[in-house]
């Protein structure tokens, strides 16, 4: 063995038993004691799997949708017709969706910068994006609300009946929508805890992965809502 | 050192309970939510159980008891079939083996977090108690099958249509979120708590069972999660997803454009892996108690191994041989006719090997191995019934038949049952320090084993001759199979009192050790693996004195030659 880069290492192999040692090694990484990820907190680990659980009920939900598109008698409505805004004199397809997806996708961009700061332990500045990420979830909710309230105060859209096709229109909307809406508002409340123990000190023992676990969290709802985007509004 | 070399469970810091509240109710002790799980799965299976009774005594002597009718028959059905499977099955296995064999056979002061551990509890007894509420709401629970297939299930004329069916579906949700919080709890424990030399590959197989099983729950509750969400709208608020345009009682209903097979396939993607959530972690305690009641290592370890994640992995892929009768186009059918049938291979690896570990061994025929036995040969003649409900042309004619009646309860009804039971005689005296009365234990067994056959064995015939199953009474169909199924029916209600009522003797053996059994010593069985190596009996909070055990060796290191004992526990060091 002879030290290259001050780690004792190996000699060299030929490729064969290069292969041969790679697929141990990772083999053996895997199947080690105490555990299978090394180096992942127990919590980190955690929120993989939860998301993982988490997938399968948003494609349940999304193959539902899928199905009962294909289920129902009546057309399906023209969703660039159905989320149209007025705004400056003219009908713009989609304004209002596409603020939103921008504010949602930005506040991936802030999640990540938090995420950064906290691994180099400034506390002021990932505490701050951390707000500033709540804050742009927040306006997502709120941009959802008046969406919602939109559709069912002025043009009438209900779960169980709609003005401009088929009823399952309506119910696959609230239904999806409402369900990722209420995992970006659980993700608020999640995201300001968060902040709120970082600035009491809760997390000075660690070195705030704490961040980069609610961050997958965040950018999790956030990846969701792009394929309801797509599958919902696009198509 | 660095962070990666530190495990984290030699920081962790065990919750210490304070006061009575925090030590039995609210306990973040892994043992005592075990305790938890265990005794609410087993009084709500006592329920099921009593309900199964008044089942068989309408179909065995029709009218004898007359209050009832066809709604508390068709309630009965429902609630026996949603509680056994969901509340008592996959509570009991994961929620009281799990909690209980996790921590302790890993070497693991507790579950990695504690806290939701103890609120996946709560948040089950919940489900439960609004399971039960439907008993007492007005209408009652609901009569839908434990399918709860819609349009049927949300439409007047099906028995607790106003509320039953609610509360069915809140519980299941509730039952999931539950679930949940313990599932990944279970997983992150096996995957990044185990003690040092645990490596995956020296984990008892009741471990990898339990571990396979959640993943699959992780996985498949979902579609039930969503299936349930969906129903709920569809009766509360109005909207069509299942429900396709229905004229109900001469009344065209609202709904129009959903789709009834899309909820089958929803609920059959959960359902089948359900099996799985069941079968599994019954195959891992099964693969443990025979090793160690034979004194000899478990065969073919890594085998049974991939076995399980093969079979979970088919799982998944398996489901609408459920909706054989719902009608699908010929290439689905073969699709899924043939994965059915390749199931068979890894569970045959798995029965094979069980038996090639008696084969030659030095059986101690006590009653958790009694239990283990039986196992194997229900599970065997389950899975052999199996095989002809897997091809869709001899599903077509049996499926709506007492043959699949017998099926299903053989293969996932009595066989994990008999794990259960087996599980509790073996992991008893470690729970409580005291050993379950023998005498007692020979007569639940006995007579629960012989008298499954006398109940499940006839309804294979029944089905054979085409008695329909679910039926309240049989009226002109009747004439279509002889009169002996009338009679063959009482006596299978006959045995079914009996083994229900024995069941009773079991509780009370339970009870009655607790105080007054033999006391058991740490390792009555001899066994190798870490839960029987703890300092005390019962394992004080925390489990493990001031170091974690070392894990030197397999679990399965039986009658090894040239050793003085004919067992090795797993934190023995290997001779140089």
């Amino acid at each position: 063995m002879t030290p290259v880069l001050g780690v004792e290492r190996e000699p060299m192999k030929t490729i064969s038993e290069a292969r041969e040692t790679l697929l141990t090694t990772f083999s053996d990484d895997w199947g080690s004691d105490i555990a299978a990820l090394k180096g992942v907190p127990w919590g980190k680990a955690m929120m993989w799997v939860f998301l993982l659980s988490d997938t399968f009920i948003f494609t349940c939900f999304l193959v539902g949708y899928m199905s009962v598109r294909m289920s129902t008698v009546e057309p399906w409505p023209n969703p660039s017709e159905v989320f149209a805004l007025h705004a400056f004199g003219a009908s713009v397809p989609l304004l209002l969706i596409a603020i939103m997806t921008f504010v949602l996708i930005s506040s991936s961009g802030t999640m990540a910068m938090a995420v950064n700061m906290g691994y180099q332990r400034r506390k002021e500045a990932a505490t701050n994006l951390i707000l500033v990420t709540a804050l742009l979830g927040a306006t997502f909710v709120g941009m959802q609300a008046f969406e919602w309230s939109k559709l069912i105060l002025d043009e009438g859209v209900r779960p169980w009946t709609n003005p401009f096709g088929a009823p399952q229109f309506g119910a696959v909307f609230f239904m999806v929508t409402g369900f990722h809406g209420l995992h970006v508002s659980a993700g608020v409340i999640y995201l300001l805890t968060i902040a709120f123990r970082i600035r009491r000190g809760k997390y000075d023992e660690s070195n705030f992965e704490i961040v980069e676990i609610t961050g997958l969290y965040w950018h999790f709802v956030d990846l969701v809502w792009v394929f309801i985007f797509a599958l919902f509004y696009l198509w | 050192m660095t962070q990666a070399e530190v495990p984290y469970q030699e920081t962790m810091v065990v919750h210490h309970p304070r006061s009575w509240i925090t030590r039995y109710w609210f306990s973040q002790d892994h043992k005592v939510i075990s305790v938890q799980y265990g005794v609410t799965a087993i009084a709500i299976g006592l329920v099921a159980l009593v309900l199964s009774g008044l089942m068989r005594i309408q179909i065995g002597f029709p009218g004898l008891l007359p209050f009832i009718t066809p709604d508390i028959y068709y309630q009965a059905v429902t609630m026996h079939g949603m509680i056994m499977v969901i509340f008592l099955l996959t509570a009991f296995l994961l929620g009281a083996f799990g909690n209980f064999c996790i921590p302790l056979m890993l070497g693991a002061r507790d579950m990695v977090f504690p806290f939701v551990n103890m609120l996946s509890y709560h948040i089950y007894l919940l489900s439960v108690l609004v399971l039960m509420a439907s008993y007492f709401v007005p209408g009652g629970p609901t009569g839908a099958g434990w399918t709860l297939y819609p349009p049927q299930a949300i439409l007047p004329g099906t028995p607790g249509v106003d509320w039953g069916i609610v509360t069915m579906l809140l519980s299941l949700i509730i039952f999931v979120v539950a679930f949940t919080m313990g599932g990944l709890n279970y997983i992150t424990t096996i995957l990044q708590a185990r003690t040092r030399g645990m490596t995956l590959m020296r984990m008892p197989l009741t471990v990898w069972g339990l571990m396979m099983a959640t993943v699959l729950g992780l996985l498949a509750f979902p579609a039930l999660f969503v299936s349930a969400v969906m129903l709920l709208l569809d009766k509360l608020v109005g909207t069509s997803f299942f429900m396709p345009a229905v004229v109900s009682f001469g009344q065209p209903l609202e709904h129009s454009g959903g789709s009834p097979l899309l909820f089958q396939h929803l609920f059959w993607f959960f359902g089948h892996p359900e099996v799985y959530i069941v079968a599994l972690p019954a195959f891992g305690v099964v693969s443990e108690l025979i090793s160690v009641h034979s004194r000899k290592n478990i065969f073919g370890y890594r085998m049974m191994v991939w076995a399980l994640v093969a079979i979970g992995v088919l799982s998944f892929v398996v489901w609408a041989h459920h909706m054989y009768v719902a009608g699908m186009h010929p290439y689905f059918g073969f699709f899924f006719a043939t994965t059915t049938l390749v199931i068979a291979v890894p569970t045959a690896i798995k029965v094979y090997n069980w038996v090639l570990t008696l084969w030659k061994a030095n059986i101690r025929l006590t009653v958790p191995m009694l239990f283990a036995l039986a196992f194997i040969l229900t599970f065997v003649v389950g899975g052999l019934s199996g095989l002809f409900l897997g091809n869709v042309i001899i599903d077509v004619p049996l499926s709506d038949t007492y043959f699949v009646v017998a099926h299903f309860h053989m293969v996932m009804g009595v066989a994990p049952i008999l794990v259960i039971f087996g599980g509790i005689y073996h992991w008893y005296p470690k729970l409580t320090g005291r050993l379950l009365n023998n005498t007692l234990g020979h007569v639940h067994f006995w007579v629960t084993f012989l008298g499954t056959y006398a109940i499940y064995y006839p309804m294979h015939y029944l089905g054979f001759i085409g008695v329909p199953r679910r039926y309240y009474a049989n009226g002109m169909e009747s004439v279509f199979y002889p009169e002996s199924a009338a009679t063959l029916n009482e006596f299978i209600t006959i045995a079914a009192l009996v083994v229900g009522l024995m069941q009773f003797v079991f509780v009370y053996n339970l009870i009655a050790s607790y105080f007054r059994g033999k006391a058991a010593g740490s390792n009555p069985w001899d066994a190798t693996t870490l839960e029987w190596q703890t300092l005390k009996t019962p394992p004080s909070h925390g489990n493990w004195g001031d170091t974690l055990p070392t894990v030197h060796r397999w679990a399965y290191d039986y009658s090894v030659p040239g050793e003085e004992q004919d067992f090795v526990p797993q934190n023995v060091e290997r001779k140089p």
